[in-house]
């Protein structure tokens, strides 16, 4: 009797349990959605609008160190937009300078990389698979030791009485150690240095697709190699090259380590400018309207960057 | 042909020296017995001694680990449902966006990621009253989110690369999505998962300008401690922790290439 009972309440029990999975797995997707949006969302969209915020108000002496943007005074709402931040970054030509010197060093060094990165990544892409994936292996692996040890051991390298100089004066080439710490030379080093893998590898992503057949179709035609490279290799390869100079581009302008360990006092780059703003003036207003004006500088590259990667996941 | 090939080998092999000649001066300088980094002064270990006698660099070497080991645990758990829900669910409607807050990590400099989430750390506090001061929660949470970007990308090429009709022959036999994803995906993804993770450890091991946006005064990271110290110039004891961190990440690279060898073969034999 009591089992008949239970087993008739338990079929409404399992019915009603049954639905309410349903409407949960209904609810699943959108619930398992929600995980990486809202996470996203809130630690990576929602700052840059606090950003945006905090760099139309205006500086204070107090905690946090700027004046509300709106406060509720006697029934009025009062907005205050403060875009002195931004007239003064335009006035002051420290921040144009350190603009324009961040772009020029970072194109010149992704130029750099391009250069030194392409016949690597061309050669990595054409050698037996065996090979192939021991000298990626050797692309990598700087990339997983640490950036900051290997920013460090080139002021090593390249001091008054570093490794460079002393080999330099020992074959009797200089007399005077040259000065190389410490100047833009050493900043254009350093980039190149760690950003290499990111050049390499798109380009050999790019360039291990390519057809053989095309190359063997122009030297058929009687093209020498030179020709073949600058005619069918170099334009096939476009969106690698365009993907893998925008990832060292676009880190490269709002680099700081690199200036800050092996340039001069006068090598100012934006990534700089920023960290000197928040930590030693405590300007967070200023900061953030440097912030700003960097992201709206590298618009242009980004949008590149999305076009070309997705190019090359097209070409798959 | 020849002369090309030659000219291509010549211009590798020198961008490999650049790549590694400053990395084995590190690990040879560590070795020195003379407190000039760039000139041999006879071996010693002595300055490996003094690291482990430097309580500073020992503390923030294990607050580093411990932000690692949560972060890379977060960041693969965002990162795998992120990139599951792009690659395998139709459309729906913050696709888009959340493709696009994925990726953007990737290329943001880091001094705006730490600023911009400073500031919001900041404003939080003041709304909500939370996260209740800065330190190695808020890191974790930064860290967390730039990993998550890193690992989706590991963990993307991978779910491209999976044969659909696994997961295909497990729904037809009814098992619920759900099961599927942990009976049949996960397992198949696992690979990329632990290299998406230990990814996300090293950066995160690594980072500078994030970690000193976010910080607070309780709390320095090995990379903040060791940058202070760069600063003023170079030191052995750094070599040596270069050394230490060269020796375990070569280590942990070679056992990897090993098991991958190895159970390319055993697929081969099958």
């Amino acid at each position: 009797m009591s089992q008949q009972e239970t087993h008739q309440g338990k079929l409404p029990g399992a019915a009603l349990l049954g639905r309410a999975l349903h409407r949960i797995g209904m609810r699943g997707r959108g619930l398992v959605i929600a995980i990486p949006v809202l996470w996203l969302f809130l630690f990576f969209l929602v700052p840059f609008l606090v950003v945006a915020k905090i760099s139309l108000s205006e500086a204070a002496i107090a905690r946090p160190p700027y004046l509300p943007l709106w406060n509720w005074d006697d029934g009025f709402l009062n907005i205050t937009l403060n875009f002195g931040n931004y007239l003064f970054l335009f006035d002051d030509p420290l921040y144009l300078s350190a603009y324009v010197e961040s772009v020029k060093i970072a194109a010149v060094s992704t130029v750099i990389t391009l250069l030194v990165g392409y016949p690597m990544a061309y050669l990595i892409a054409r050698s037996a698979p065996d090979t192939r994936n021991i000298l990626l292996m050797l692309v990598i692996l700087p990339f997983w030791t640490s950036f900051l040890l290997r920013v460090y051991a080139w002021i090593g390298f390249l001091k008054g009485n570093g490794i460079i100089n002393n080999i330099l004066m020992k074959i009797g080439l200089i007399d005077e150690p040259l000065v190389m710490l410490q100047t833009d030379f050493a900043v254009y080093i350093g980039i190149v240095y760690t950003y290499l893998p990111f050049m390499i590898l798109p380009l050999f992503a790019n360039l291990v697709k390519l057809d053989q057949s095309y190359l063997e179709a122009s030297a058929d035609l009687g093209a020498r190699p030179i020709t073949t490279f600058f005619t069918v290799t170099l334009p096939l390869s476009a969106s690698g090259i365009i993907a893998g100079c925008m990832l060292v581009f676009i880190p490269a302008v709002g680099e700081f380590v690199i200036p800050a360990l092996l340039g001069g006092p006068d090598t100012l780059m934006i990534g700089r400018v920023l960290w000197n703003e928040f930590f030693s003036n405590r300007d967070w207003p200023i900061a953030s309207a440097v912030a700003i004006v960097m992201l709206v500088v590298l618009v242009i590259p980004i949008m590149l960057l999305r076009k070309a990667q997705a190019a090359e996941a097209g070409a798959k | 042909m020849g002369q090309q090939s030659r000219f291509l080998k010549i211009v590798a092999l020198l961008g490999f020296v650049f790549l590694y000649a400053p990395i084995v001066s590190l690990v040879i300088f560590s070795f020195n017995e003379s407190k000039l980094v760039t000139v041999w002064g006879g071996f010693s270990t002595k300055w490996y001694a003094e690291l482990f006698r430097d309580p500073q660099i020992l503390e923030a070497a294990w607050v580093s680990i411990k932000i690692a080991l949560i972060s890379a645990t977060i960041a693969v758990v965002i990162g795998t449902v992120g990139s599951f829900v792009l690659i395998r669910f139709k459309k729906f409607r913050s696709k888009g966006l959340l493709s696009m807050m994925i990726t953007a990590p990737l290329v943001m400099p880091e001094v705006i990621i730490g600023l911009s989430l400073l500031l919001l750390f900041v404003a939080m506090q003041g709304v909500i009253g939370w996260p209740g001061g800065r330190g190695m929660m808020t890191i974790i949470i930064a860290h967390s989110t730039f990993g998550a970007a890193y690992a989706a990308v590991v963990i993307q090429s991978r779910l491209v690369d999976m044969d659909l009709s696994i997961e295909e022959a497990a729904q037809d036999l009814g098992a619920k999505p759900v099961r599927v994803f942990f009976d049949v995906t996960l397992p198949v993804i696992a690979p990329a998962l632990l290299s998406g993770w230990l990814l996300v450890f090293t950066l995160s091991l690594d980072d500078l300008v994030i970690a000193s946006f976010v910080s607070g005064p309780g709390a320095s990271t090995l990379p903040m401690v060791v940058f202070s110290k760069v600063r003023l110039g170079v030191s052995p004891d750094v070599n040596a922790l270069a050394t230490i961190i060269i020796g375990i990440v070569s280590l942990g690279i070679i056992a990897a290439a090993l098991q991958i060898s190895r159970s390319k073969k055993h697929g081969a034999e099958r």
